[in-house]
C-alpha cells in the first residue's frame, strides 16, 4: 500500500511570510514537498470561505502565515486572520473536523529557519491525523454498514 | 390559449411553506385565474398516477419544497422534474437544506435514536424504530427508506431557479409568480430575490454606530434591544450581515436578528463561511486578553451560522467526501 501523502494548502502573507519562504530558500533550507503555497496580500484576506474550500477541494490541513502582531502592512489584518482562526477552530470541530487541521503561524521575513521548521512539523502531524476522513464520517460509515435500524 | 399548468410539491419540510403560499390571500385568485394547478397534495385530490399519466414536460412549472432524505421524496422529485418544463425549489429547505439540513451534524442512526428512543417525552416502551420492511400476519409493511443524510434539491434533481425563505414571503413569491406568467425571467440558476445582503436594507441600519466593536457576544434573552436599535451593536449575533434581503424584515418586526434564512447573497458560496468572515472583524482587536473566552462564549456556531445552509456549506461532510467515497447518500 502507498503510504499517505497529506496535501497541506498554506496561505502566505506576502510582506512577512513569504519573504520569510524565500529567506528559507536562500539559505538552502529544505521545506516540505507536501506544503503547497499560495501568496495572498495579507493574512487578513484570507477568507474563512477560502479555507473550506481548500478543505473541500481535498487538502488535508489548511496553514494560514501572517506577520506578527504589530508588524502588519496593513496595520490590523492578521488580527482579523487570527479571530477568525479562533472562530474557525470550533466551527471546524463542531462540524467534525480536527481543530488542529487548521494552522496559524506567525513568521517574519527574516524567520526561514522557523519556516521550515513549522512547515516540516504541520505535515508531519498531518502525517499522524492521516487523511480527512473525519472522525465522525468514518463512524457514520461504519454504522450505516452495520445494516438499517 | 390554455392556462399554464403549476404543480407544488412537499418533500422534507414542515408545512410552513405551503402556508406561505395561502398568505397570498385574495392573492391566491389571481394565481388560481391565471394558472391551472394540477397537483398539489396538501390542497387537491391528485394522485402520483395523475402526474405519472401525463406527457413529459407537460408541467409548465413545478414547485417543490422541502429538502430531500427519503427514497419516496427522490421518486417523487425525479417523476415531477420528468413532467416540468421548469422547476423551482421553493424555500429554504430546498433551496440550502434548511432546518432539516441540520441533522446533517450526525447521521441516520443518531436521529431515528433520538427521536424514537431518547427524546424525554416519549412514550414508546417497546423501543419500536422505523424499519424500512416489518413482517406481520398476512405479509410485510413497508416503509420509504430513510437516508443518512439530508440533500438539498438540486443534488438530486436540476433545479431552474431558487425562491429562498423560510418560508418565501408573498411578496418574493408574488413577483416569481408574476416574472414566470410574463416570461420575464433572469437566467437559469438565479434566486429570484434582490442579491443585495440585509444589512443594507435593515431599518435598524441608522442605529448602527460608525465603528462596530462587539466587547461580549450576547444571547437574545441576556440583553435588552430596542425596537430601532442594531442587534450586533448589543453584542446579539445577527446574522444580517451575509443574507440576502427581501424577506420584509420579519424577524427584526419582532425584535428578534436576523437568521440567516434567505440565504448568501450573489456570488457567495459559503453563508456561514461568509459571516464568520466579517463577524471576526467585530470582535478585534486579535490581541484583546479575553479572546478565548469571548470564542469560547459563542455556542454552537456551526448550528448558527449554519442554521438554514448547512447541506450547501463547503465544510459540510457531504462535500467534504465527495470525492472519498461516504457511502451515499
Amino acid at each position: 500500500m502507498i503510504p499517505f501523502q497529506p496535501k497541506v494548502v498554506g496561505f502566505l502573507c506576502n510582506w512577512c511570510s513569504y519573504a520569510g519562504a524565500d529567506s528559507a530558500g536562500a539559505r538552502k533550507l529544505e521545506v516540505a514537498p507536501e506544503f503547497s503555497v499560495i501568496r495572498m496580500m495579507c493574512s487578513g484576506r484570507v477568507e474563512p470561505q477560502m479555507v473550506l474550500k481548500a478543505f473541500s477541494e481535498g487538502a488535508d490541513s489548511v496553514a494560514i502565515f501572517g506577520c506578527h502582531f504589530g508588524d502588519c502592512h496593513y496595520q490590523e489584518g492578521n488580527h482579523s486572520a487570527f479571530i477568525r482562526y479562533q472562530l474557525m477552530r470550533k466551527m471546524l470541530g463542531e462540524l467534525g473536523i480536527e481543530p488542529e487541521r487548521l494552522r496559524l503561524e506567525w513568521i517574519s521575513a527574516t524567520e526561514g529557519v522557523k519556516f521550515a521548521a513549522v512547515v516540516k512539523e504541520i505535515v508531519e502531524s498531518t502525517r499522524q491525523l492521516g487523511p480527512l476522513q473525519t472522525a465522525r464520517v468514518q463512524e457514520f460509515s461504519e454504522r450505516a454498514a452495520g445494516g438499517e435500524r | 390559449m390554455s392556462k399554464p399548468k403549476v404543480a407544488f410539491y412537499w418533500c422534507a419540510s414542515c408545512g410552513g411553506c405551503e402556508e406561505a403560499i395561502l398568505d397570498l390571500n385574495e392573492g391566491i385568485l389571481d394565481v388560481v385565474a391565471a394558472v391551472d394547478i394540477v397537483f398539489w397534495p396538501v390542497a387537491i385530490d391528485t394522485k402520483y398516477a395523475d402526474i405519472e399519466a401525463m406527457p413529459d414536460g407537460s408541467i409548465d412549472v413545478c414547485f417543490i419544497n422541502g429538502a430531500i432524505r427519503m427514497d419516496d421524496q427522490e421518486h417523487a422529485v425525479k417523476l415531477l422534474r420528468r413532467k416540468s418544463k421548469a422547476v423551482i425549489a421553493f424555500g429554504s429547505c430546498a433551496h440550502l437544506g434548511g432546518i432539516p439540513g441540520l441533522s446533517n451534524l450526525t447521521d441516520r442512526v443518531a436521529t431515528l435514536s433520538r427521536a424514537y428512543l431518547e427524546v424525554p417525552s416519549l412514550d414508546n416502551p417497546n423501543g419500536v424504530v422505523p424499519q424500512k420492511v416489518t413482517e406481520v400476519d398476512g405479509g410485510e409493511l413497508t416503509l420509504p427508506g430513510f437516508w443518512n443524510r439530508v440533500l438539498r434539491l438540486d443534488e438530486v434533481i436540476a433545479v431552474d431557479y431558487y425562491l429562498p425563505g423560510c418560508p418565501p414571503q408573498p411578496d418574493t413569491i408574488s413577483a416569481a409568480v408574476q416574472a414566470i406568467l410574463t416570461g420575464d425571467l433572469p437566467p437559469a440558476g438565479t434566486v429570484l430575490s434582490p442579491g443585495r445582503n440585509m444589512c443594507h436594507e435593515c431599518s435598524r441600519q441608522a442605529s448602527k454606530p460608525e465603528k462596530l466593536k462587539i466587547a461580549e457576544i450576547k444571547r437574545i434573552h441576556q440583553v435588552l434591544v430596542d425596537p430601532d436599535e442594531c442587534f450586533l451593536a448589543k453584542g446579539v449575533v445577527c446574522l444580517g450581515l451575509a443574507t440576502r434581503s427581501g424577506c420584509g424584515e420579519k424577524c427584526m418586526s419582532a425584535n428578534m436578528p436576523c437568521r440567516g434564512c434567505y440565504g448568501p447573497t450573489d456570488g457567495i458560496v459559503d453563508q456561514g463561511a461568509a459571516f464568520l468572515s466579517a463577524f471576526a472583524a467585530l470582535l478585534g482587536p486579535g490581541d484583546r486578553p479575553d479572546l478565548g473566552e469571548v470564542v469560547a462564549s459563542f455556542d454552537d456556531i456551526a448550528g448558527t451560522v449554519y442554521r438554514f445552509s448547512l447541506p450547501a456549506s463547503l465544510a459540510h461532510r457531504g462535500n467534504l467526501m465527495k470525492n472519498k467515497g461516504e457511502p451515499t447518500p
